[in-house]
């Protein structure tokens, strides 16, 4: 019988193969966490590992994230290779001593003589009311203190892939998944939380950016949601005559500068979209790199689309008007194009 | 000890009210999610965690607070904002999205504030403990009786911010008393495998501070110690840990499958409800007549209609209204 060609995996599944086959190669990497055992995580990163690895090697934490966030840290400096779930990005706020002050810091502080090759895994994301403290993505939060690899990958090929780059990294690594993203039943349903993904083990390297979509127009860089909201709106474009180039960044820390230059230089317009907030953040980051490095590329000023400056509410027509969407990429893409 | 009638009916008529309240959130909850569950879909979006069952903690001690009395609550804030006195058609509206809420549509269910009443909640685990504490500080060095309630789940006695907020209550001799609804799990991990004692009251012997635990749900008993515990603190005679074993009957939250418990267990606590065992006990223990309970229900029913039909009514925000309140 012929074998189908292309293995469809959602997001959630990919990263819980991921960790899997790490684990199973690697006897010390390991999982801690709340609710990763049994329910095999509140979004479904660790379906399975519990039913295969058992109670010692996926570990249901109490809710202690300084706990077992600074102990994930403890076990790494002894060489084992934990990846730590923080169910929420949102709730890094108990815990963000332990996450900026000794695992960002001590492997410079120690002059690179104590390794502490974590993954500290995390939800991001809105767009489902779950209100100002359960939505947000905090992706400059990270990103701008040094000493973390900060990871966002956007596909189920690159969430595997990131993934295994990520329990193989002797840094730290913040590993960040959209939760709409997962594929999850109880979520809205998109086509792009499903895709390809071979069943061996592979990397995607931590750093690089992919251009998921050639332009000549107008360059529009994105990470997870954001890109899928501006390949919808490139469609869109399209039927306008324009030819957007998307970039998916994949990685804020290393940044891939190259790639984003490299894109400017043919298109000579630049949007930038993200889900966290305006100010600050990695919209500011991207105009900035432009600013200093790509401005006789530029045809007209960087636009920026982010959450304006507010927590994210809660109610619907709220939460719609601050969070980026397709149709608002299409129209500031517009704009951009007159100019 | 004896307790007044006027104490017995209010504590049943207010556990009545939250189990209904609490019914008739699960269905609107349910309302647009249907074939297909998708958790942002309907007029009530995002999660819902609901209270079914856990009302004797919330009536126990709150029948005990004055307004001026502070209470904190975490992600599962229903029974306790309505054993407070939150307005009911604001914290409905608030629930709906709806301008009318308490916070304009911009909280939703987890995130309540009724300043009036002085109440607040959110949806960080152990975060309302310091808030309470800083109220019962508040009280003293404003040399009221008043005293600050948090509310927080079994699970939330082992965040930091507990233990925290436990040793400076006892160091500074606060009015503070932690209130500890052990419904046994913490989302999907049972109590024996997050906690390292058997009851929480145990580690009021840390803080060198009063511990009390309640058995079976039992709303008497946390009328009881809570009634100590509400008046030493008044007495300035310092804060206290009460632990109560009380039932989740609902998932986590809605939508939970639930398959880290037997589906029978439900069924077993439901068979020892509170709110009917407390019904019996009125009849029986206090001839109080069936027609005056029925009369009740019927007006803990109306009232709980009435804020729905609120929060239904009312309009949704203005989506730049999103931009408001940031500061004040
Ligand atoms: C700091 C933090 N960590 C984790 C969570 C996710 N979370 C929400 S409720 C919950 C379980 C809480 O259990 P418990 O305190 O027993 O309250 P219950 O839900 O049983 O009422 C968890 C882990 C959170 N909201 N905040
Ligand atoms: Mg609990």
């Amino acid at each position: 019988m012929q074998k189908t060609k292309q293995r469809l995996l959602t997001g959630n599944k990919a990263i819980a193969e991921a960790i899997r086959l790490e684990m199973e190669r690697d006897p010390n990497v390991f999982v801690m966490g709340e609710d990763v055992g049994v329910y095999g995580g509140i979004f479904g990163a660790t379906e399975g590992l519990f039913q295969q690895f058992g109670p010692k090697r996926v570990i249901d934490t109490p809710i202690s994230e300084t706990a077992f966030i600074g102990a994930a840290i403890g076990a790494a400096a002894e060489g084992m290779r934990p990846i730590v779930e923080l169910m929420f990005v949102d709730f890094f706020g108990v815990c963000m001593d332990q996450i900026y002050n000794h695992m960002a810091k001590i492997p410079y502080m120690s002059g690179g003589r104590v390794k502490l090759p974590i993954v500290l895994m995390t939800a991001v994301g809105g767009g489902y009311s779950d209100a100002a403290q359960h939505s947000q993505t905090l992706y400059a939060t990270f990103a701008h203190l040094p000493g973390m690899k900060v990871v966002a990958p956007s596909t189920p090929y690159d969430l595997k892939g990131m993934m295994i780059s990520a329990i193989r990294d002797d840094n730290p690594v913040v590993f960040m998944f959209h939760k709409t993203l997962q594929g999850l039943g109880w979520m809205d349903q998109l086509d792009a939380s499903v895709g390809h993904v071979p069943e061996e083990a592979y990397i995607v390297p931590i750093g690089k950016a992919k251009v998921v979509r050639e332009g000549t127009d107008i360059t529009i860089v994105g990470i997870q949601m954001t890109t899928h909201h501006a390949l919808e709106a490139a469609k869109k474009l399209e039927q306008h005559g324009i030819q957007a180039e998307v970039i998916d960044l994949r990685s804020l820390v290393p940044l891939d500068r190259e790639t984003i230059l490299q894109s400017i230089k043919k298109t000579h317009r630049l949007l930038v979209v993200d889900e966290d907030y305006l100010s600050y953040g990695m919209t500011a980051e991207i105009a900035a790199l432009a600013a200093e490095e790509g401005l006789y590329d530029l045809d007209a000023p960087v636009r920026r689309l982010a959450v304006p400056d507010v927590p994210i509410p809660y109610s619907r027509p709220l939460e719609q008007f601050v969070l980026p969407n397709a149709d608002k990429i299409f129209h500031e893409a517009m704009k951009l194009v007159n100019e | 000890m004896t307790i007044s009638i006027d104490h017995l009916i209010w504590m049943y008529e207010t556990m009545y009210k939250i189990r209904y309240y609490e019914d008739k959130m699960a269905e609107a909850y349910a309302e647009g999610k249907n074939p297909v569950f998708n958790i942002g879909a309907g007029p009530v979006p995002g999660e819902m965690h609901l209270a079914t069952g856990q009302e004797p903690a919330a009536v126990g001690i709150c029948v005990h607070l004055k307004k001026e009395d502070t209470v904190t609550s975490p992600h599962r804030p229903h029974h306790h904002a309505i054993a407070k006195g939150v307005n009911l058609n604001r914290m409905t509206a608030e629930i709906f999205g709806k301008v009318t809420g308490l916070g304009k549509g911009k909280g939703g269910h987890m995130h309540l504030f009724d300043p009036d009443v002085k109440f607040s909640c959110g949806g960080i685990v152990g975060a309302g403990i310091p808030h309470a504490l800083g109220a019962a500080l508040a009280a003293k060095k404003k040399g009221t009786d008043w005293v600050a309630v948090a509310f927080i789940g079994e699970g939330a006695a082992n965040q930091g911010a507990f233990h925290e907020s436990l040793n400076m209550a006892a160091l500074w001799n606060l009015p503070l008393i932690v209130v500890i609804e052990n419904n046994q799990y913490g989302i999907s991990v049972p109590k024996s495998a997050s906690t390292s004692v058997p009851s929480n009251d145990i580690r009021a012997v840390a803080y060198g501070i009063k511990g009390y635990y309640v058995k079976d749900n039992d709303p008497i008993e946390m009328y009881n110690v809570s009634k100590e515990a509400v008046e030493r603190a008044r007495k300035g005679e310092g804060p206290s840990i009460i632990e109560i074993e009380t039932y989740r009957y609902l998932g986590h939250f809605q939508g939970d499958p639930e398959v880290y418990r037997d589906k029978n267990e439900v069924a077993l606590l439901r068979e020892k409800d509170p709110i009917v065992r407390m019904r019996q006990f009125l009849m029986k223990e206090h001839g109080i007549e069936e027609q005056r309970l029925i009369e009740l229900e019927n007006k803990a029913r109306q009232e709980v209609e009435a804020a729905y039909q609120f929060a239904r009514e009312s309009d949704y925000p203005e989506p730049e209204d999103a931009l408001k309140d940031l500061f004040v």
